[in-house]
């Protein structure tokens, strides 16, 4: 059903954390070894080995480059399905395979009704959907749906693919409809941000911007400026005569 | 966007099938031209044909065509869906409205419901076709208020090209009408041309760096890709051409679809019988062409959000 439930219970969502994401890739390469043989497996790959080999992927790590003209700064940015409160994928999808579910927020494709003509992935500025040639449906990330709620998993371990993989612990899981949440309060301390609020589909996902940079001295808590060695009264005047003899 | 073949394909020919029902329901309503009862017929067969090729070609670039029933299910808020349904509801009482010409079985107070409803659904099903491509926020030259316009006024001149053959085969092909046509057509290029002003005039609303929310750190752009290949998402929302080549097709189209018609049509204005109807069809044959240069630029020229996180530019 493409019509959006009006609340949904929980807003399940993740936070990505750009001021120590290191650009590592493991969130994309854990969520491509889960999801290979998660809900909406295969992941397919075509000509894997060759030279122009291309393949599904939920999550994409770009590195940008910001210039201020003064100072240019690296920041790595995985891009993934934001699981929007207002998705125009699922709207536009004309057999009911794109959903939101009501209880948590995930949104899903059902890959039994879909058709593949890809119009969701055209709504979607966000680029969350690629599609798979060879099963002919369109994938996306599951917010790794058949680990979150796993039993059979450590509870320690239901948690996305590519949350646990984070070595920087840079992205984080969570309720973001709850103000109480752990990941509610480090969206609120960071001021998180949602990407291009603009469309007005409401994403529930947030980025936390790289902090402001500690570049001079006076960033850091220390003095602005240190006096040079030969103004500095030792209040001795034996090592003051030292001082002036070993500055000679 | 990527240019599929397969969409243009459906969305020229049907819109001109749709065009063609609406010339012939408006003339049965109004009563404007007399047309030969079989002539009419073949109309409308032909009409159909052209949006039922239309419809097929549709579902040749779907993943799964078997499942495109399913496609009829979303109407309530999909314009895809809702295509589809008026699509399919056309084809009874375009069916009735066929049979209605010849068959005395159908009383004229249904053949006046059927026209009707042909003419409402074939209208609305254009306006769907377009609005599929205009509701989609992510694309800004597709999200605006000429594109329903535009395809609603191309089905409406292609139709007329094909109406002016059903005409000729009637022998009421006057100059009059001709000169209608041709005015028909103009305002679909005017309308046309309108579009191209617009979206060349449009300034982009976000960039790489709004869209990534890193602009308050400087200018933004791409350092490093996050694949080494083309993936899904470059290959279907990146497709681009040079601007220059841009404005040679868009001449081209003009040519194709309003230029040399417009030529034939004054020609057809000037002779009869067998010279006519080779005149008209080649007016039809061009300015179907010029339309599939139009729709083929429409996809080509149209630029993506998702391309922004690759550091392009809407």
């Amino acid at each position: 059903m493409t019509s959006l439930p009006k609340t949904t219970g929980k807003k399940l969502g993740l936070v990505t954390d750009l001021d120590i994401c290191v650009g590592c890739h493991a969130c994309a390469v854990s969520c491509k070894e889960w999801n290979a043989g998660g809900h909406s497996a295969p992941l397919t790959d075509t000509n894997a080995y060759g030279k122009d080999p291309s393949g599904v992927w939920f999550n994409r790590v770009h590195v940008y480059e910001t210039d201020d003209g003064e100072n240019t700064r690296t920041v790595n940015f995985p891009r993934s399905c934001l699981h929007c409160e207002q998705p125009a994928c699922v709207t536009v999808c004309p057999t009911g395979a794109s959903y939101k579910r009501e209880e948590d927020g995930i949104v899903l494709v059902d890959a039994e009704k879909c058709i593949g003509c890809k119009l969701c992935s055209w709504a979607c500025p966000y680029g969350a959907r690629e599609y798979d040639a060879d099963d002919g449906v369109m994938k996306k990330c599951t917010l790794c749906i058949d680990r979150i709620y796993n039993e059979n998993l450590e509870e320690s371990e239901r948690q996305p693919a590519c949350v646990i993989a984070c070595p920087a612990r840079a992205r984080h899981f969570g309720d973001l409809g709850d103000p109480d949440s752990n990941i509610s309060r480090l969206v609120e301390r960071r001021g998180g941000y949602a990407l291009m609020p603009e469309t007005g589909y409401q994403p529930v996902n947030r980025y936390l911007p790289p902090r402001a940079r500690k570049d001079q001295a006076g960033d850091t808590g220390t003095a602005d400026h240190l006096d040079a060695a030969e103004n500095v009264d030792s209040g001795h005047s034996f090592f003051n005569w030292l001082d002036k003899a070993l500055s000679r | 966007m990527d240019p599929a073949y397969s969409v243009i394909l459906f969305t020229s020919s049907s819109g001109a099938g749709y065009g063609l029902l609406i010339w012939l329901a408006f003339t049965r309503l109004s009563g404007a031209w007399a047309l030969s009862p079989m002539v009419a017929v073949i109309g409308c067969l032909v009409a159909l044909a052209l949006i039922t090729t239309g419809l097929l070609s549709s579902t040749f670039h779907l993943g799964h065509p078997e499942r495109a029933w399913r496609a009829m299910s979303q109407w309530r808020t999909s314009w895809l869906s809702r295509e589809g349904v008026f699509a399919i509801l056309t084809y009874p009482a375009a069916l009735v409205f066929t049979a209605g010409w010849i068959w005395d079985a159908v009383p004229p107070i249904a053949m006046t419901l059927a026209a009707s409803a042909t003419l409402i659904l074939s209208l609305v099903t254009v306006i769907s076709t377009g609005m599929i491509y205009a509701c989609l926020k992510t694309i800004p030259r597709w999200h605006n208020r000429w594109v329903v316009p535009v395809y609603l006024a191309m089905a409406i001149a292609s139709g007329g090209l094909l109406f002016t053959l059903v005409l000729a085969a009637s022998s009421a092909a006057r100059q009059q009408t001709l000169i209608l046509v041709m005015v028909v057509l103009l305002i679909s290029w005017m309308t046309k041309w309108a579009y191209w002003r617009f979206i060349d005039r449009q300034e982009p609303a976000s960039t790489t760096g709004t869209a990534t929310g890193l602009g308050h750190l400087g200018t933004v752009s791409q350092l490093e890709a996050p694949h080494t290949s083309e993936n899904y998402l470059l290959k279907e929302m990146g497709f681009s051409i040079a601007r220059k080549h841009a404005t040679k097709l868009r001449r081209m189209a003009l040519n194709l679809g309003l230029l040399l018609p417009g030529i034939m049509l004054v020609l057809a204005g000037m002779s009869n019988g067998f010279a006519q109807l080779v005149l008209l069809s080649a007016a039809l044959v061009l300015g179907l062409a010029g339309i599939v240069v139009e729709r083929w630029l429409f996809f080509a020229e149209a630029r993506h959000a998702v391309t922004l996180f690759y550091g392009r530019s809407l």
